[in-house]
């Protein structure tokens, strides 16, 4: 059976800057892939290329065996990909509902998106509090779960997460990642997490890829990434000592 | 008493023109970031073709003006497919030159089409005047009030009630996000320069009887930027709230002040609230970030 996505050897420039340097991945439906790195490794820019804000200068993009690089964004939400972009992007003088009820736009069961309106205050029930408040007067976190609950009303195949962690208290990216984590089981939704904080990003995720410079160093599962040295000592920030306790500008990447 | 009422009531409908003409100036920035320095001559151009319809083919006036709305909305929604689009994302001041190019090509073309000579509408409310009290009131100015109300109250309900209002609302507040939840941004801000175009020619059929038509219409273009921006750029009730303002200073200042402040008055005003108060009476707080 092929992937629900596969992307293959993309190259995306902004302006003369080369951001991605031929990146390829593959994304098996059911599963939550995560893509790590650090600051401008280029992790957004795939997602944004994924989603068509902005188009690959080489390279494809196939959703369910379908080109999808150089579409334009609102088609290619109506294939079923819903982006959750970085830095929640709501609209910030419209309700909490119409935010919401806007992630159903390409959606006509008028019944259907209403119970998924009563799922997503289920799943967060401090929105659902502030329903009719405008986007904007709510904090990150509650921007955060708008974000995601709008997503959600798409009723989406696949959900494009840009740092969902970003900005929030460690008890806020818990719930959040228990929600995305229950999205995953229960809807079979497969999920793209793009993350800086590996740790949690891990935790939840089944397949794993680290973006370095705008390529993939690494890919593995999330749970043999989690054993390896490297990854340990770069993303996780735990040092292992050694017998004669190796300098950590001795140690390089084995990726380099 | 009854010249100060009198007053009030063409201040209020002259100034609901340029509250009108504003709006369709607010409703392009918005949406598309775009400041249409042509807006003036969409509204000549919707006299012009209302002028078409009713005294050239002879049609019914209500049927013109339904036709050259419609028209205009055409008009204007290319103007936006075919000129506008390709600019997007190119530095502000291309699109200051290209809206006011357009709006030169516009001016130019009025007068190939129509000829250089100042045009008169007839409008079915032509003669008719009320009397109440001292205070002459002539229905033109009635019907202008009447409408302008009755547009403002339509719009709401549009951009509250329809599935392409709010998706005009949300691409005007987020573009990106509004791309990303499926909305075709490209055709919904071409839908937004269709409806400013409509507007302009309600506002331009609302003028005719006042100034009558010619090519120089569009200088209302300039009265109504002020009030857009007295009413602080991006905000729709400010910027009608701005064109009433500027109406009743227009005509008090005609009659109560020193020859020559008619002209000036609206624009010490203007200055004035810049310097009070620089995101205008109805801006938004906090500004954009660059």
């Amino acid at each position: 059976m092929g992937h629900l996505m596969e992307v293959r050897n993309i190259e995306t420039y902004y302006g003369p800057t080369m951001a991605i340097r031929g990146v390829s991945f593959d994304v098996t439906q059911g599963e939550i892939v995560t893509i790590l790195g650090a600051n401008g490794a280029g992790k957004t820019t795939i997602l944004k290329t994924i989603s068509g804000l902005m188009d690959p200068q080489k390279g494809s993009v196939a959703f369910e065996g379908r080109d999808i690089q150089r579409m334009d964004p609102n088609r290619v939400a109506g294939l079923g990909i819903s982006l959750v972009p970085e830095g929640r992007e709501l609209f910030p003088f419209l309700s909490v509902r119409d935010n919401l009820q806007l992630g159903a736009y390409l959606r006509r069961d008028q019944a259907a998106i209403a119970s998924d309106l009563e799922r997503v205050f289920e799943y967060f029930p401090s929105v659902k509090a502030r329903a009719s408040q405008p986007a904007g007067m709510l904090s990150g976190g509650e921007q955060q779960m708008v974000a995601i609950g709008r997503a959600l009303m798409a009723r989406p195949k696949m959900i494009l997460l840009d740092e969902p962690s970003l900005g929030l208290s460690p008890k806020l990216v818990k719930e959040i990642f228990e929600i995305i984590v229950r999205i995953n089981r229960e809807d079979r939704t497969t999920i793209v997490l793009v993350e800086q904080n590996a740790n949690v990003a891990l935790q939840v995720a089944h397949y794993g890829y680290i973006l370095e410079m705008g390529r993939v160093v690494m890919a593995d599962t999330a749970s043999a990434l989690l054993e390896k040295d490297d990854v340990k000592e770069f993303y996780l920030g735990i040092k292992d000592k050694g017998v004669r306790g190796v300098r950590r500008w001795k140690k390089r990447k084995t990726w380099r | 008493m009854a010249e100060f009422l009198q007053l009030l009531i063409n201040g209020l409908a002259v100034g609901c023109i340029y509250g009108l003409v504003a709006l369709g100036f607010v409703l392009i920035y918005k949406a598309g970031e775009v400041v249409n320095f042509a807006q003036g001559e969409l509204v000549m151009l919707g006299a012009f073709a209302a002028f078409t319809f009713v005294v050239q083919f002879g049609l019914n006036y209500w049927v013109g003006l339904v036709l050259a709305m419609a028209a205009m909305a055409v008009f204007g929604g290319l103007l936006d497919m075919v000129v506008v689009r390709r600019i997007v994302g190119q530095p502000q001041f291309s699109t200051v030159m290209l809206t006011i190019g357009i709006g030169v090509v516009m001016r130019s073309g009025a007068a190939m089409v129509w000829g250089p000579e100042t045009r008169s509408l007839p409008t079915p409310f032509d003669a008719t005047t009320f009397h109440f009290g001292g205070v002459v009131l002539s229905a033109v100015y009635l019907a202008i009030l009447a409408t302008t109300v009755l547009l403002g109250l339509l719009l709401f309900c549009f951009f509250r009630f329809t599935r392409m209002g709010v998706a005009m609302q949300a691409a005007s507040q987020n573009q990106l996000a509004a791309y990303c939840m499926g909305i075709p941004v490209k055709r919904v801000l071409s839908g937004v320069w269709a409806l400013s175009a409509v507007v302009a020619t309600i506002a331009g059929v609302m003028l005719a009887p006042i100034s009558l038509v010619d090519t120089n219409l569009g200088a209302v273009g300039l009265k109504a930027f002020a009030a857009a921006v007295i009413g602080g750029f991006g905000s729709v009730p400010g910027a009608v709230l701005g064109g009433i303002l500027l109406g009743l200073i227009d005509l008090f200042s005609g009659v109560y002040l020193p020859q020559g402040f008619k002209d000036t008055a609206g624009y010490i005003v203007l200055l004035a609230v810049l310097v009070v108060c620089p995101q205008g009476l109805f801006g938004a707080v906090g500004r954009k970030k660059v």
